[in-house]
């Protein structure tokens, strides 16, 4: 269980990012979606310790994490999938699984978690994780390491960027097995209604606080409705367009 | 041989036992065993310290092993050694030296390597450096490696060094006529007050020759590095050098590139970056559970790999 308690984060001692954001995550599979720049990124960076929060709490599984080291979480359990990944010169694709999982596996496990994020792991498991890689190449590698890791906690920010629509549905299959098998929390940042449509629970983060908490059925139908209430400027463009 | 020479050797060539194929194997300044074959002939020189070997035309996946060990203190050894490699080859030279000092007083290698690959011969050449001992002991090298490229050669350079070597000037020279190609990926990583500089001339001779230059490099703690290159392109011909450095601690690493166009179609580029650790690389694999020293291991160890 992630629980967060007037956690507010202020950057640079002045902005003020996120303000009293209280949260209790004790369900299987949470998304949290809101409009770009609401500070979704900045909470899941709070929760992994990249950030330390200015004011408040964040337990997880009754333990004070606050201000524990990002390597200290890590082992405590905590994973994060970044919204941009990381390139790095030098080490491979075969290296980054093999530090995630934390013990040396075989090259076969290894192309598994690569197989199931739609990587044809023979291609993949030498490749350099530099510039050469494509951006969506890159997401996937990002979310295969969160796999090795099948940690408590796995926080995946904009997964689906970048992925492209074929691929997916098997992203989504990747979740449900992800749901299906490990025990802890999934937590998504997404502004995909078809991720929206598998989370038990739905956080809304707007101008740094939460606006919206609770199961599917009552945030999703809202959501929607507001959406497509945005969408009249767009209708204005196309009759205009046509 | 003694259990030092071994490691040595098993460090800079890679060599449990002798090689297979030709090898000339060089311990404190004196041949210690030497082999050639049908097509490669090693002799030593008359006038001066060193060997030459020659490279029969058409000699295809055969190698040369040349490694040099130290483990006299106080020894500075110089050599001299001319690779004359026929046309159609396609051969591999390991080179490499170790230094193993602990006996207070100063040891150095300097080799001079000259090679003069033949028309559309093929050539990989491996050297790498290794130091051992404690830290009062200096260890010195300074690798000098002159190639002459004829139409359509190709060599390949690695070098290798890692720590272990307080002071090291290393030159490469090289000329290449028409159509050849030399690519140098060189490698070095200096700790302590070591200083660690190396230069570059490469003149472009022939047209549709290349050159291709890629340095990496990690300064640590206190030490000092310059990488000084220099690419002319006097015939039309592409060049590409690349320069990039970690600096830890208080390292310092100096990059000064220099290009010279002297024909219209001569197109060179430059690439140099220096800096940090990039501080999202650490934080990635802390996210994965390294400290942040493992998380710096990891990511010096792959740049450098
Ligand atoms: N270190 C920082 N210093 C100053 N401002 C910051 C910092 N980090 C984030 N911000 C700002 O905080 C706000 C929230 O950023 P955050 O990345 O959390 O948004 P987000 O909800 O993830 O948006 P998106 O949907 O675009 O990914 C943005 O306005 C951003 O510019
Ligand atoms: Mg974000």
């Amino acid at each position: 269980m992630l629980e967060l308690k007037n956690v507010g984060f202020v950057a640079d001692g002045e902005v003020e990012i996120l303000k009293d954001v209280s949260l209790t995550i004790n369900e299987r599979f949470v998304a949290i979606t809101g409009p770009n720049g609401g500070g979704k990124s900045t909470l899941a960076k709070l929760i992994a310790g990249i950030y330390e929060p200015t004011s408040g709490q964040i337990l997880l599984d009754g333990v004070d994490i606050t201000h524990m080291s990002i390597t200290d979480r890590a082992k405590l359990g905590v994973s994060y999938a970044f919204q941009q990944p990381v390139r790095f010169k030098g080490l491979q694709v075969r290296d980054l699984i093999r530090l995630a999982a934390g013990r040396k596996i075989t090259i076969t496990e290894a192309c598994n978690y690569l197989s199931e994020v739609g990587l044809c792991a023979r291609d993949y498991i030498d490749r350099e994780v530099n510039a050469s890689l494509s951006g969506g190449e890159l997401k996937r590698i990002e979310i295969a390491m969160v796999l090795a890791r099948g940690t408590k906690l796995s926080v995946f920010d904009e997964p689906e960027a970048g992925i492209d629509l074929w691929s997916f549905q098997n992203l989504i299959h990747v979740f449900e097995k992800m749901y299906e098998e490990t025990r802890g929390s999934i937590l998504i940042i997404s502004h995909q209604e078809r991720i929206l449509n598998i989370a038990d629970k739905i956080v809304v983060i707007r101008d740094g606080e939460v606006t919206k908490y609770g199961t599917r059925d009552e945030i999703l139908p809202e959501l929607l409705e507001s959406a497509d209430a945005g969408n009249v400027a767009c209708d204005v463009l196309t009759q205009k367009i046509k | 041989m003694d259990e030092i020479q071994r490691t040595l050797l098993k460090e800079v060539a890679d060599l449990d036992a002798l090689p297979v194929g030709a090898y000339n194997i060089r311990s404190n300044g004196a041949a210690a065993g030497r082999n050639s074959t049908a097509n490669i002939e090693i002799v030593p020189k008359e006038d001066k310290p060193g060997i030459e070997i020659y490279i029969k035309p058409g000699t295809k996946k055969e190698s040369v092993h040349i490694p040099v060990i130290i483990t006299q203190t106080g020894l500075t050894d110089l050599v001299y050694n001319d690779f004359y490699i026929g046309e159609d080859c396609d051969v591999t030279i390991i080179a490499g030296c170790g230094i193993h000092n602990c006996g207070g007083e100063l040891s150095q290698h300097d080799g001079i390597h000259t090679f003069y690959i033949g028309k559309n011969s093929k050539l990989r050449y491996v050297e790498k450096h290794y130091g051992s001992g404690d830290e009062v002991s200096k260890r010195v090298m300074n690798p000098t490696t002159i190639v002459h490229l004829d139409e359509g050669a190709n060599m390949e350079m690695e070098t290798t060094q890692i720590a272990g070597i307080d002071d090291t000037d290393r030159r490469t020279e090289g000329d290449l006529k028409a159509g050849a190609m030399l690519v140098v990926k060189e490698k070095i990583l200096t700790t302590g007050v070591q200083k660690a500089k190396t230069y570059f001339n490469v003149d472009l001779n022939g047209e549709g020759c290349s050159a291709n230059i890629i340095s990496r490099s990690v300064a640590k703690e206190n030490s000092w590095q310059h990488f000084d290159s220099r690419i002319n392109g006097n015939a039309p011909c592409a060049g590409h050098s690349e320069c990039d450095s970690i600096i830890m601690d208080h390292g310092c690493v100096t990059a000064s590139p220099q290009l010279t166009a002297n024909d219209i179609d001569a197109s060179l580029i430059h690439e140099a970056a220096i800096g940090k650790i990039a501080g999202e690389q650490l934080m990635k694999l802390m996210t994965l559970g390294l400290t942040e020293k493992e998380a710096e291991e990891q990511i010096v160890n792959g740049f450098l790999k």
